[in-house]
């Protein structure tokens, strides 16, 4: 059987949000991804953060592409209404929904063949277009439903399960967001859900493209001790440089943080969000820097994570299109048809 | 034989040289002279420098397709004046710039050769480089006004129409225009018998090309979404929406877009942008050519496997690969009937003008959301690009979208569970929903393996049900696609079976053919999957021939393989080479085979 719906019991005493839901609301059917998978601990953490921001899951669409990522819309929210697309054009897809109606919230998961394959170009735009949209690209450095070999996020030097060496330069996703001038760019590990699903609201609160690249081991073809990207390597060369806290607009804001370490970040819909400065020098809002920094510690074999840069306030694509704020897909025929007379007066420029 | 309002002219001159406008001023000229009108714009794949031609013919009795016999040559590009000179019908006239002597060798004994110094009278009355070159087009236009006898005032009268807001431009056209009709008018036996009398057959026509019909059928059926990636012969269709939408589309107070064109980065993106607009309840389209639609192939499978609805405007070229960018054909048919990999099969309109494009784009997007599938509407570079003469568009204000089966906030509200793929009605429709309405109206589309829930499967009978009810949907579309247009005449037991442009070739061969005594049947398809009334006319002949622009007889092939009428009776009569479609073409094919027979 591929399709395992979860039994829909609900304790009485499980934990409701401020629109009365438990998380036992967010999920979706269970997961056939392989056990351990690191997808489904971002799955997991996506859950979470929808829960934790009370956002109702049928104003949500999930979209998606082909891969062991893109099955995961499945497994969370099954009130939102979901899109497993083709491989590598989830982003054309979110782009159209997303373009006929602002008004839902979007999610795009993804992985690394999806989205630095075959998909590349299509991230790239949608990047360029900052349309509004928390793209997750779940990162394992594989391809897992085709048993094994190396994506283009693969490390040079770093070894498939067969022992063959990858002799090619990786495409880092949160480099090539940063030159593409991405509003909002992070990096996570799937294992660590403190860090995870603060950057997960962060980045559905932020109005554009918001880029989330999660190391997300697959246990079964790349978490093995020739890869960098397996469990034991990422715990090892972690370097985290700014832990996000996200506060809604409703709340105060808490003052147990140091200022010298801190920083606030209003996000346009008022609320904030307060990072933290691991790093002492780590400016998130300046782009060039954020950039240099993920450089320098690449050649030390270091994986930064957190919230590597943000540019709040950006134009997403609607602003830059000038549309109308209700969504198309709302708009009466009466507005959208001239109508006969019209047409009569406007065809005196074909005579 | 008197050729009053019935003859037909070729402008040749080098692309980006300004032409367009002046043989744009003489095409509408004659237009408002209330004389039936044709402009066939042949032009390159190119910015500036190669040839381009212009062909207008005039006809009373209202024919409008291309003629390939020119009785007058306006000859003003060195680069083609050989073959130009060759072009020009037996008595018939060659214009030509006699600012340079004409080269001997090229002159034919049995053409009349009209010398007008244009570039000569230019220089002497303009200063600029740039004015020397434009004005030169318009004296030209001068010259022919006064040798087929155009209204000058009508002439002058679209000068000030369209020069009304650049007073500079407008002296410099009206003194450009005298130039080239006083040296005419002095010099020449002016009009020459191939000249222009007024009628009265445009009062309620246009002249429109069918990108710019097709642009506002879209608005008209209240399209918001149009995603694109600029393709020749597509591009001004995007570019006409985007004009009209700026008129007709902002909200009157915060001057905000009712429409969102997007600029995609490939055809994949483009046709991608549209299925999710569709999937999220907005009327979406992207227009595109041949080259566009192959890459869009896998999307297009998702939007017939996850039942999502799409318009494709297809203004075919010439393929194969790239081909011939500027030069039509209709060689798509065999790929959007069946694009995509597996079993598919989709719906298509087949205009046969602008009118036509105006109207099956409305249609269009009513079908893709009955139905709930990707249609096309395959027009070409001939329907698309160049200026036909239509009767005006109009509307009925009571026209309202068919948005198909879309369950609201009540409907869903009262829902124990819905599933996305179940038939409820028997119709193969099943119904959708919308993202963000109901939580009970959640669903998970995809393109992988799903059963009539909406869940992925690999069972072989949950998978089967579904593919099996999309093809019954497919099929009755065939009901609901536009009927062919079939005409019969006394005595006919031949038909002539054609598509889209070529119609206009086939109403004027079948005269031609019936004054020598070969009476045929006419039926022109307008939609794909075919109804039953297309087997009916096909089998009610035992000999029909199938027109159309392509090499491989595509029309034939599905008449074939989707009707089951034996190959036998279907006779091709194909032109492929690039240019629209000719009376000669249908004739001389027809009549070849009916030869061959006798």
């Amino acid at each position: 059987m591929t399709y395992i719906p979860k039994p829909a019991v609900h304790h009485p005493s499980l934990q409701k949000n401020a629109i009365g839901l438990t998380r036992r609301d967010y999920e979706g059917s269970m997961s056939t991804l392989c056990a351990g998978c690191g997808h489904d601990s971002v799955t997991a953490a996506i859950n979470q953060a929808f829960w934790e921001l009370d956002i109702a899951p049928y104003k949500v669409a999930k979209l998606s592409g082909i891969g062991c990522s893109s099955k995961t819309p499945t497994y969370f929210l099954k009130e939102a209404h979901g899109f497993n697309s083709v491989h590598g054009r989830m982003p054309a897809l979110a782009t159209g929904a997303n373009a006929a109606n602002g008004d839902i919230l979007y999610i795009g998961v993804s992985g690394d063949g999806d989205s630095l394959s075959i998909g590349l170009g299509q991230m790239c735009h949608a990047i360029r277009r900052n349309v509004n949209l928390l793209y997750v690209l779940e990162n394992n450095g594989v391809y897992g439903l085709t048993k094994g070999q190396f994506s283009a996020s693969a490390d040079r030097g770093s070894t498939s399960k067969k022992g063959e060496a990858n002799a090619m330069e990786p495409i880092d996703g949160c480099l090539l967001a940063l030159s593409l001038g991405a509003t909002f760019v992070a990096r996570s590990f799937s294992g660590d859900k403190a860090q995870l699903v603060p950057i997960l609201k962060a980045g559905l609160t932020h109005q554009g493209f918001a880029f989330i690249d999660v190391i997300s081991p697959c246990v079964t073809f790349n978490d093995h001790e020739g890869s960098t990207k397996s469990y034991a390597y990422t715990r090892e060369h972690n370097v985290e440089v700014v832990q996000a806290d996200f506060v809604p607009p409703r709340s105060e804001i808490t003052t147990d943080y140091d200022p010298g370490s801190a920083r606030n970040v209003m996000l346009h819909d008022g609320s904030w969000l307060r990072l933290r400065k691991v790093a002492e020098d780590y400016d998130p809002l300046d782009r060039d820097r954020a950039y240099a920094f993920i450089r320098e510690h690449q050649r030390r074999n270091e994986v930064v994570t957190g919230l590597l840069h943000i540019a709040p306030g950006a134009a997403d694509m609607h602003a830059q299109a000038g549309t109308v704020s209700t969504p198309l897909v709302q708009l009466p025929y009466e507005q959208l048809c001239p109508g006969s007379a019209a047409l009569e007066t406007l065809q005196h420029r074909f005579r | 034989m008197d050729r009053t309002n019935d003859f037909a002219f070729k402008i040749a001159t080098p692309n980006g040289t300004g032409s367009a406008s002046a043989n744009g001023l003489i095409m509408q000229a004659i237009f408002r002279m209330g004389v039936p009108v044709t402009g066939k714009n042949v032009f390159p794949s190119n910015i500036q420098g190669l040839p381009t031609w212009y062909e207008i013919r005039v006809s009373k009795d209202g024919y409008t397709a291309r003629t390939p016999h020119f009785d007058l040559m306006v000859a003003l590009n060195p680069a083609t004046y050989a073959r130009d000179v060759a072009e020009v019908r037996s008595g018939g006239w060659l214009l030509f710039d006699a600012t340079w002597p004409l080269d001997a060798a090229l002159k034919r004994p049995d053409v009349t050769y009209l010398g007008v110094p244009l570039a000569g009278l230019c220089n002497a009355r303009f200063a600029g480089v740039r004015e020397r070159i434009l004005m030169k087009n318009i004296a030209y236009a001068g010259a022919l006004a006064a040798l087929i006898g155009m209204d000058t005032e009508i002439v002058r009268a679209l000068i000030r129409e369209k020069y009304a807001a650049k007073p500079a431009l407008l002296d410099s056209n009206d003194a450009a225009l005298a130039l080239g009709f006083d040296y005419a008018t002095e010099h020449f036996d002016c009009p020459l018998p191939i000249r222009l009398a007024p009628m009265d057959e445009t009062r309620e026509a246009i002249l429109i090309d069918g990108n710019t019909s097709a642009a506002l059928g879209c608005v008209y059926a209240g399209a918001t979404v149009g995603a694109w990636y600029p393709i020749t012969p597509s591009t001004s269709m995007m570019e006409a929406f985007n004009g009209f939408c700026k008129k007709y589309r902002r909200d009157p107070e915060t001057r905000q877009n009712r429409y969102a064109i997007l600029q995609a980065e490939d055809e994949l993106a483009a046709i991608g942008m549209v299925i999710g607009a569709g999937w999220s309840g907005a009327r979406a389209f992207t227009p595109t050519s041949g080259p566009g639609i192959s890459l869009m192939n896998e999307f297009l499978g998702l939007a017939y496997y996850a039942e999502v609805p799409a318009v494709i405007f297809d203004v075919q070229r010439t393929g194969p690969s790239t081909g011939m960018p500027t030069r039509t054909q209709q060689g798509d048919l065999m790929m959007c009937a069946y694009a995509s990999h597996g079993d598919t099969r989709h719906v298509c309109l087949y205009p046969s003008d602008p009118r036509e494009a105006f109207e099956f784009a409305v249609a269009a997007f009513d079908l893709a959301e009955r139905f709930q599938t990707p249609v096309f509407v395959l027009t070409d570079l001939d329907i698309g690009m160049n200026d036909w003469m239509v009767p005006k568009l109009t509307w009925d204000d009571t026209y309202r979208p068919d948005r198909g089966k879309v369950l609201g906030v009540e409907e869903l509200e009262s829902l124990k569970a819905f599933y996305r793929y179940v038939d409820a009605d028997g119709d193969g429709i099943a119904a959708r929903t919308l993202p963000g309405v109901h939580p009970n109206g959640a669903y998970f589309a995809r393109g992988s393996g799903h059963n009539r829930f909406g869940r992925y499967t690999e069972d072989d009978e949950e998978y089967t049900d579904v593919v099996d009810r999309i093809a019954r949907k497919i099929q009755n579309a065939a009901a609901a696609v536009p009927a062919p247009v079939i005409r019969h005449r006394p005595g006919a037991t031949m038909g002539v079976v054609t598509i889209g442009g070529c119609h206009a070739a086939c109403v004027e061969a079948l005269d031609l053919l019936e004054r020598e005594g070969i009476a045929l049947d006419f039926m022109r398809v307008r939609g794909f999957p075919f109804g039953d009334d297309v087997r009916q006319f096909l089998e009610a002949h035992e000999v029909n021939f199938v027109v159309e622009q392509n090499r491989d007889g595509q029309l034939r092939n599905l008449l074939t393989l989707e009707t089951a009428v034996p190959l036998d009776r279907l006779h091709s009569v194909r032109y492929y080479g690039g240019f629209p479609m000719s009376a000669h073409h249908v004739v001389t094919g027809v009549r070849a085979k009916i030869d061959k027979a006798a």
